[in-house]
This record gives C-alpha cells, structure tokens and sequence, in this order.
C-alpha cells in the first residue's frame, strides 16, 4: 500500500525542512502582512464597499443608492460587494491586511474587535460635532470604542415584538393585553388551548448571535445587564439565570416551538407568515415581507409593538445596528469617506424608510417620512430611546460563541439555568 | 514508523524490477523537466503560506494586523491542547470518522458487491450509484438541511405519515442527534466512491480463485473471509486513510448544514480551527491547531498500518 | 439452474430498492424546486406537486440585474471557468509529472511523490491568511484566475497520484519500438502512452473537475463579487438567506450539480478501469 507507506514514511524529514524553511522566512511582520498601508487618497477613484444581503434594504435599493452617489460624484466610482451575514465578519477580517474593501458594513458588536485590532479606520476627526446631537439616541455609539469612533450608523435596527391580530382576537385579547411577557404567555396559553396553533411563540434560537439577541432583550425585561462594572460578562447573575428560566419555561410549558432552537430570524419570519406563530421577536425591517402576498398568509394581520416589558417593567430592545466604517489600510479613505456621507445623510436614509429606519432624530417627526411605514415607526421610534447592547469587548465573538452554547445547552436540558450561565461566564471570561 | 518502513512494500509506480537492469542510466535531468511544472503549480503555492503558518504558530498573533506579536514558543500548542474545546471537537472528529468511516465501508462492500453482479441494465444502476459522489457538497448539505427542518422536512413527513413519530422532531436541534444526521449527509455522498473503489479491488480478483473454493464447498462466509477480504485490504486501507484525511479536514458540509451549532454538538476539528483563527482572531492558536491536525493525521495513519499488518494482512 | 435464475431475481430486486434509495434524496430535491410553497410547507407534506411550478427556474434563467438569476449565472460561469482552467492545467502538468514517476529513473523519486501526496493532509485553513496575503500583493484576490492557481494545488497530487498508477501498467514494450523508431521520450509519451492510458486519463479527468466543482473554502475566502463568486459560495449564501424557500435552494442547487453529475455518469465506467488497472493493486 505505497501510498500510505508513502504518507507516513518520511514526515520529519520533511519538518525539520519547514522548520528551516520558517526560521529563514521571520522577517519583520509574522503574519506577512504589511505594516501601514493606509493612505487618505486623492477623494477620487474607486471605492469598493462590502455590503451583506438581508431582509432590509435590497441589493437593489443599494445599486440605487450608490447609482445616485456617482451622479452626484461623477470622480469616484463605488463597487459593491455582498455577501451573507454569517460571512460577513470573517470576510472583513481576511481581506483587512489587504486593504481589499475601502468601506465595509459593522454590526454593533465588532467595534471593540475591529478598533483593537486595527481592522477599522478611526474617523473621529472626520464627524462633525452637530452629529453628535442630531443623531438617533446612542446610534452614534454603534461604532463607539474607548471614546473613537470607527464607524457612522446606517439605519438602525431593534427588534420588535409581532403578533397576530387575528389569533390574539379570537381569544378575546387585544394589544394591551401584550404589553408585559406575563401577558404575553396568557393570551398564548389560551390560544394553545383553542387549538389554534400547536405552538404560539416562535424565537431565533438556533447557535447564532440571532440567540443572543433574543437574550438580550430577556434579559433586559427582566432587569439584567450582560456584563458588571468590571467590563467582564456577568449573566450569571439572578436577572440573567432568569431571563433564560423563562426561556426554557416556555419551551417546556409547550407555548414556544422547541424547534426554536434550529431557527434563524427567516424561520421565525416564515413561521409567522405562515399562521404557524402568533408571537415573534423581529428585526423591524420583517414587517415588509409578512406584508407581502407572494410570501405571507397574514397580509395586513400582524401587528407589531415595542417589545412586552417584564418582572423589571423595563422593555429595552437590543442594539442591532450597524454601521459603515473605513478599512484601515484603504488607499483612498477620502473617497470611502464621501461615500459614507452621502449613504448615511437624512435625506438618503429617508428615502429608504420603508424598509429600514433612519439614523436621524428629526426623521422620526416628519409626517411624510413616517407615514412610508407608520406601526413600525411608532414601535420602533419608542424602542430607540431605550436600547440594550451587548457587550463591547475585544474578544466579543468568543464570548458570545460561550453563550450560544450555554444557552442552548439550558434550552435542550442538557443543564440547569444557573449552571449554564455559570459555565458561560466561566469560558467567556477565561484569558 | 520504522516497521512501517521496513515492509517491503514496492513504490507506487515503481518501474518493474527486470526492467532496472537494462536502463541503468540515470533521467534525473528529464525527470527534473518534466516535473517541474507540477512541482512549480503546487509548491507554488503552498511551500510559502505552510512556513508562514508554521511561523506564526510559535508567535502570539490576534489580529491579521498584528504588529506587537510576543514569541511564545510551543505555548499556543500548549494552550490548545489545554482548552476543553480542542478535545470535545477531536472526540466529535473522532466519531464522526470512525462512524461514517464504517459505515461507508460496510455499505460499500454491499453495494460493491451489487454493482459486480451480473444484471440487466447495469450500466442504469452504476449511473445512478454515482449520482450522489457527483452532487457537490455545499448542495449536499442543503439538501439534508432541507430534508431534516424540524417544521417542513421530508424526514419529519415520511416518518409521521408511516406513523413511526407522533410529532414532527428538530432532527438539527439536539448536538448528537444533529451530528448524527451530518453523518447521514455524509455517507450518503461517499458510499459510492468506496463503492466504486472496493468494486476496483473485487474486479481483479482472478475468478480462479472462487473456482477453486467452489470445489473445496466453501460457504459464501469463508469465501468473503478468506478470499474477498485478504484481496480487498489494499484497497480498504486507500479508503480508511483517505477518509480518515478528510473527517479531519471536512469543513464544508458542517458549513452548509448546522455551522457547528447546536451547542457546538458538531463542531468538528478543523471547524473549530476556522473559528478560532477567523472568528476569535486568534492566529496563532489557530496556526497550532492546524499543525496539530496534521500530527493526528499522521499518527492515525500509521496507527491503521500497523493494525492491518498485526491482523495478519499482506498489504499487498 | 432455478437457483440461479431465483438470485437473478433477487440481485435485479436488490438493485432497484437500493437505486430507489440512492436516488430518493435527489429525487426529493428535484420535486420541491417544481412544487409551489404552499405545497412545500402543507402539513401532511403534499408529495406530488399540484401544479408544475417553474417559477424559480425562470427566475434563475430570466432574472434581472441584482437578482437572484442573476448572481446565479454569473457565479455558475465562473464555475465553469474556474473548474475547466483547473482540469486543464493540471491534467497537462499532471499527464509530465506521471509520466516521469511511471517510467523514468531519478534519484528521491520515491521522496518527491511521496511530498506531493503528503500536501493532501494540509487543511486549507493552515493556508489561507498567508494565502490571502500573497494573492492580494499579486493583484489576484477576487479573480477567476487566482482560483484556478489555488485551485491547481489541490487538484494536481491527485491527477498525479492516478495518472502514475496508470501509466505503469501499460507495458513499456510498446514504448520501446516507439524509441528506437526515434520518437524520443516525448513522442512516446503522446503517440504510444496516451493512447493507451484513456481509461486512466478519463477516471484522472472525471476526479479533478469532481474537486475542482466542489471546492469551497477558497473560493469562501478568496472570492466576493460576482465576478468570480463559484456556484458553491453562492449556494452557500443562497441556502442561508431563501431558508424561507426551500423550492429556491433545490433549484439552484439541481443546477449546480447538474453538470458534475452529467460528467460522472457518462465517464463512471472509467472509474473502476482508470482506478483498478494501477491505484489499488499498488
């Protein structure tokens, strides 16, 4: 059998000549890359942005916004780029050293990952002072780290709580009854005993930052923060072991689908739209798509709140914002610098309001943008006053993968609550 | 590794012994030509990222950016063989091979065994055998996704219709059911490969030699032990160390179908190495850990070598 | 002889229920990309389709700018490009280098095949920052042509690995009568040598545009835009954002994998010929 005789014969030979090989080849940087590379540009040439494909805006509204842009910039040419949001993150983070994408698409929580590590162009030079007030409530913050920032918001985005109006009506219950979890599980309570729908609640819940974010909004109903003063994650905590007790309550009472736990927000979405669900957590940009016949059963029929309050009376909705910031080793950040202006500006992002909800404070009072999209405007406009964030930390990903598991874990009854976050907090806070 | 090396096993393409004699000159200069090319498009590309890898593995690097990167040594090998992680994803890696390595194997031999028998329309059945080893595997893993979804799935319908589940079950949402069913989309891809590799070693079996244990009233048992068996080893060895190479390196169809998830129930090895050098961005444990894979691949290798040669088996 | 009519019948039985199941996944697939959704998600599973439902393919075939179709077509054209660049370069390189390993004599030849099997066990990943950073500083981050060169690296150990094994049952008497008559090494390699190596040229064939079709974590990395995005990336995305429409999934995916499948099976019987002859005897 030569070829594995072939395969095993000779391995150190073959390392001992690597190793050579590596110790000739260490030269100034270890990885290879090059050091600087960033440079400011003329503000002319082209601009390649990274976008993701998602439930919002459309790649089409992005191919007329950056049509618009090279209108007006007729110097500058953008090239866009999409990929998945599960790809987004590592894209960004490979292509870095090269300098491939001068503007790229941040979710809130890589900030502090992208800023220590120098991925993300510093733009606090580059914003001026009026944003600061003229702008959303903390959106600003998305792109926030150690008081820089990296970033400048681009429709902010929470989750929203829909219902079905039909199923809530047909117990008798109506939108006030929604306004806590506890009523919330009453109403679902009654609707499962009609025998309307096997399962009322449908959630995010499968190993992705969509858990988390459903997380987060628990946990602040119930109180809690996810992490304590010292910056490290703490949901162990009372709040925090009880937010996710209610999950698992929920799923063991039979009112949440414990197929949850493999879903993802287009499975709720489908689910809802279906007439499968009668209460969802959502990105506020879904209600177009239950709308629309070609998809949904429900057409007109669900209803969407800011998100019921808990035992704290508290009803934060999680920070789910992104943000548009500058690869640092750009060539042409004057370009990319132009381009995030004109795609951030009020009068942009109120084109799109439809689908997604501007950044701008003063957006929220003109009639003529809100009326686009009236429930959502209201839902959400009340729910960007109080948002929850996850935590910035430099090595956000590996703590939030701890929780995902844990979560799941406590959510498939391989452990108790307690334990679950116990042993989160224990694996996101290892050094 | 030595008794390895000291079995008399002839190269690969060895030129046939008789011929050595008469060309004894040496074509060390053509061959050189000839496999430059080769040489040129893999090493190419490879020989460069393999040392930098290396390189960084001894440096402590978290960010593809890094300029303040501290030498540590073996202190990233060290560090992820400390982590719980590494090990629960070896042992998930460890099942995942030894699961569908046998299966695969079992079922091949079957199916082999079908795909040699004298039928009708043969070349129907061997076309449609191959289908599943030609579905590439990003559409593989789909396709099981679909077929597994806890709420619309094909499996979850068939089941329920024939009345063996009361309920449609998540059969992706609990870590060892889910790994399982990974298992399911995997073999169901490469059976027909060791199918038609196993069917490569029954056809040169000489006909003879059934024949003649025909004569001795050999029972179909004794017959597959004592014949089909010896003779198909060569080629049972080329799947279990191909296979064994590829459990350690597969990445795609855990992608496509449960990204890990749930729990981490099938994160596998080298999706923990993906997610520990890109999504934690941590390079340099990342580097040791791809290194470390290929020491257990290496090590797997020979252990299986030397198991065959134990049992008794020529490897030739 | 009843005997051996009655496992006649039962081997031609045996073969139609495990083909049945071989298939049945496949054929799965290729019902829910022409059923309309709501059959798809109707509880008990509706299995014959009510209507023929073929929207999605048109919107494969016929759709506009951004659209789905069209992301679809130009990712499966770079496929094309990438995979036939691959086959072709390295069955060239490849059908040298074997022929060196099968008949020429030359000191390490046993250490330089066995180097070039042993790049199999390399996970990409431990090669693909590097990689990235080479590729760029080169300009061909995001280019067909970039692929096809990491594509090469995967691909060639193989071609090279089957070729070898086959060239050496041919025998070298053949080639003899070609020398003397005064072809040279190279004349005998193409006028005497492949000729009579088809079946391992076209098993070699077969396996190659098998890899190169199927390969993922590269062109993950190292692709993004539509200009060189392969089908398995875009699959990939596609499966993760239409989890609504599973039908869409199955459509694409069938496309994908229709032209590796043709290729299988019209070249399958070479698998057993090109693999038996040399691979597995040793």
């Amino acid at each position: 059998m030569n070829i594995i005789s072939l395969l095993v014969r000779k391995p150190l030979a073959i390392g001992a000549g690597l190793l050579a090989g590596a110790l000739a080849l260490s030269g100034c940087s270890v990885t290879g890359a090059g050091p600087s590379g960033g440079a400011t540009g003329k503000g002319t040439g082209t601009v390649h942005a990274l976008f993701m494909k998602q439930a919002g805006y459309s790649e089409d509204d992005v191919a007329k916004m950056v049509g618009e842009f090279e209108k007006k910039n007729p110097d500058i040419d953008v090239e866009p780029t999409f990929v998945s949001y599960e790809a987004l993150h590592d894209k960004i983070v490979t292509a870095a050293p090269a300098g491939t994408y001068d503007v790229f698409l941040t979710d809130v929580i890589w900030p502090a990952e992208f800023a220590s590590k120098g991925i993300a162009a510093d733009l606090t030079g580059r914003i001026p002072g009026s944003w600061k007030t003229d702008v959303l409530g903390g959106a600003l913050d998305t792109a926030k780290y150690e008081d820089k920032y990296y970033g400048v918001p681009l429709f902010p985005s929470t989750k929203l709580f829909y219902y079905n109006k039909d199923l809530v009506a047909s117990v008798g219950a109506s939108e006030k009854d929604l306004q806590t979890w506890d009523g919330v599980l009453k109403v679902a309570e009654k609707i499962k005993a009609k025998g309307k729908v096997e399962f009322p609640l449908s959630w995010s819940w499968s190993q992705a930052e969509a858990l988390v974010c459903d997380y987060a909004q628990l946990l602040g109903a119930f109180g809690g923060r996810f992490t304590a003063d010292d910056g490290k994650l703490a949901v162990n905590s009372p709040e925090g072991v009880a937010a996710l007790q209610w999950m698992m309550d929920s799923i063991h009472g039979g009112l949440s689908n414990p197929s949850s736990t493999t879903f993802l927000e287009d499975d709720v979405t489908k689910s809802l739209a279906q007439g499968q669900t009668a209460f969802a957590l959502n990105w506020e940009s879904t209600l177009r798509d239950l709308d629309d016949p070609s998809i949904s059963k429900v057409v007109g029929k669900i209803g969407v709140m800011q998100t019921p309050a808990g035992p704290s009376g508290d009803r934060p909705g999680v920070n789910g914002s992104m943000a548009l910031s500058i690869g640092s080793h750009s060539k042409n950040q004057d370009a990319a610098w132009k381009f995030i202006e004109f795609m951030s500006s009020q009068e942009n992002q109120e084109k799109y309001a439809a689908s997604s909800m501007p950044s701008w404070k003063s957006s929220y009072d003109k009639p003529e943008v809100t009326k686009t999209n009236p429930e959502v405007f209201k839902a959400a406009g009340a729910q960007f006053d109080n948002l929850i964030s996850r935590p910035a930390m430099k090595d956000y990903n590996r703590a939030s993968q701890a929780l995902q598991v844990e979560l799941q874990n406590a959510l498939l009854g391989k452990k108790s609550a307690q334990q679950a976050m116990d042993d989160a907090v224990a694996a996101a806070n290892k050094e | 590794m030595s008794t390895v090396t000291n079995t008399p096993v002839p190269d690969v393409a060895a030129p046939p012994v008789g011929k050595r004699r008469r060309r004894l000159e040496n074509h060390g200069k053509l061959a050189f030509w000839l496999l430059l090319p080769a040489a040129v498009a893999v090493f190419g590309v490879i020989v460069y990222p393999i040392l930098r890898t290396l390189l960084i593995s001894f440096f402590q690097v978290d960010s593809v950016l890094a300029v303040d990167t501290p030498f540590v040594g073996l202190g990233n090998y060290a560090s992820a063989l400390a982590s719980p992680g590494f090990w629960a994803s070896m042992g998930r890696t460890l099942y995942f091979t030894l699961t569908s390595t046998a299966l695969e194997l079992v079922l091949g031999l079957g199916l082999a065994a079908l795909l040699n028998a004298p039928m009708k329309f043969r070349w129907l059945f061997r076309a449609v055998v191959v289908v599943p080893w030609a579905v590439p595997t990003i559409v593989n893993a789909a396709m099981w996704k679909g077929i597994f979804n806890a709420e619309y799935g094909a499996f979850n319908a068939v089941l329920l219709q024939l009345g063996l589940i009361d309920h449609y079950q998540a059969w992706l949402g609990d870590p060892f059911t889910s790994l399982n069913m990974v298992i399911v989309a995997d073999v169901w891809k490469t059976t027909p490969l060791v199918a038609f590799f196993l069917l490569a070693g029954l056809t040169s079996i000489p006909k003879e030699l059934y024949e003649a244990a025909r004569l001795d009233r050999a029972g179909w048992p004794r017959m597959f032990r004592s014949i089909v068996l010896p003779l198909l080893v060569p080629s049972i060895s080329i799947v279990v160390v191909l296979r064994t190479v590829e459990a350690f390196k597969v990445f795609d169809i855990i992608y496509g179908m449960t990204r890990g998830g749930p729990a981490n129930g099938t994160q596998t090895i080298a999706y923990y190495t993906y997610v520990t050098a890109f999504s934690d961005q941590n390079y340099g444990v990342g580097s040791a850990l791809s290194y470390l894979i290929v020491m257990v691949i290496l090590i797997l290798s020979t252990i299986y070598l030397r198991v065959l040669r134990r049992s008794g088996m020529s490897l030739v | 002889m009843r005997n051996g009519r009655r496992n006649s019948v039962l081997i031609h039985l045996a073969a139609i229920v495990v083909g049945l199941a071989i298939i049945a996944p496949f054929a799965l697939m290729v019902i829910a990309s022409i059923s309309p959704q709501s059959n798809l998600i109707s509880r008990p599973l509706q299995w014959i389709p009510s209507t023929l439902y073929l929207d999605r393919y048109q919107e494969i075939f016929t759709g506009g700018a951004n659209s789905v179709g069209s992301a679809f077509r130009s990712a499966f054209a770079n496929t094309v490009i990438v995979a036939s660049g691959t086959v072709a370069i390295s069955m060239v390189v490849a059908i040298l280098g074997a022929y060196a390993f099968a008949r020429l004599r030359f000191r390490f030849r046993g250490t330089v095949l066995m180097i070039f099997l042993a790049t199999y066990m390399l996970p990409q990943i431990a090669l693909l920052i590097p990689l990235y950073l080479a590729l760029s500083a080169l300009q061909l981050l995001d280019t067909k042509l970039g692929l096809i060169i990491v594509d090469c690296s995967l691909v060639i150990p193989f071609t090279l690995w089957i070729l070898s094994n086959y060239f050496v049952t041919i025998p070298e008497e053949l080639e003899e009568a070609a020398l003397i008559d005064g072809c040279g090494r190279m004349g005998a390699l193409f006028r005497v040598v492949l000729p009579s190596a088809k079946p391992g040229i076209f098993a070699a064939l077969m396996f190659s545009f098998l890899l190169a079709w199927d390969e993922f974590m590269y062109a993950l990395i190292f692709t993004s835009s539509d200009a060189s995005k392969t089908l398995t990336v875009a699959i990939s995305e596609f499966a993760g954002r239409y989890t609504t429409d599973f039908g869409l999934v199955a459509a694409g995916g069938i496309l994908a994998a229709l032209p590796p499948v043709i290729i299988a099976v019209i070249f399958q019987r070479y698998i057993v010929s090109g693999m038996a002859a040399g691979a597995v005897k040793g």
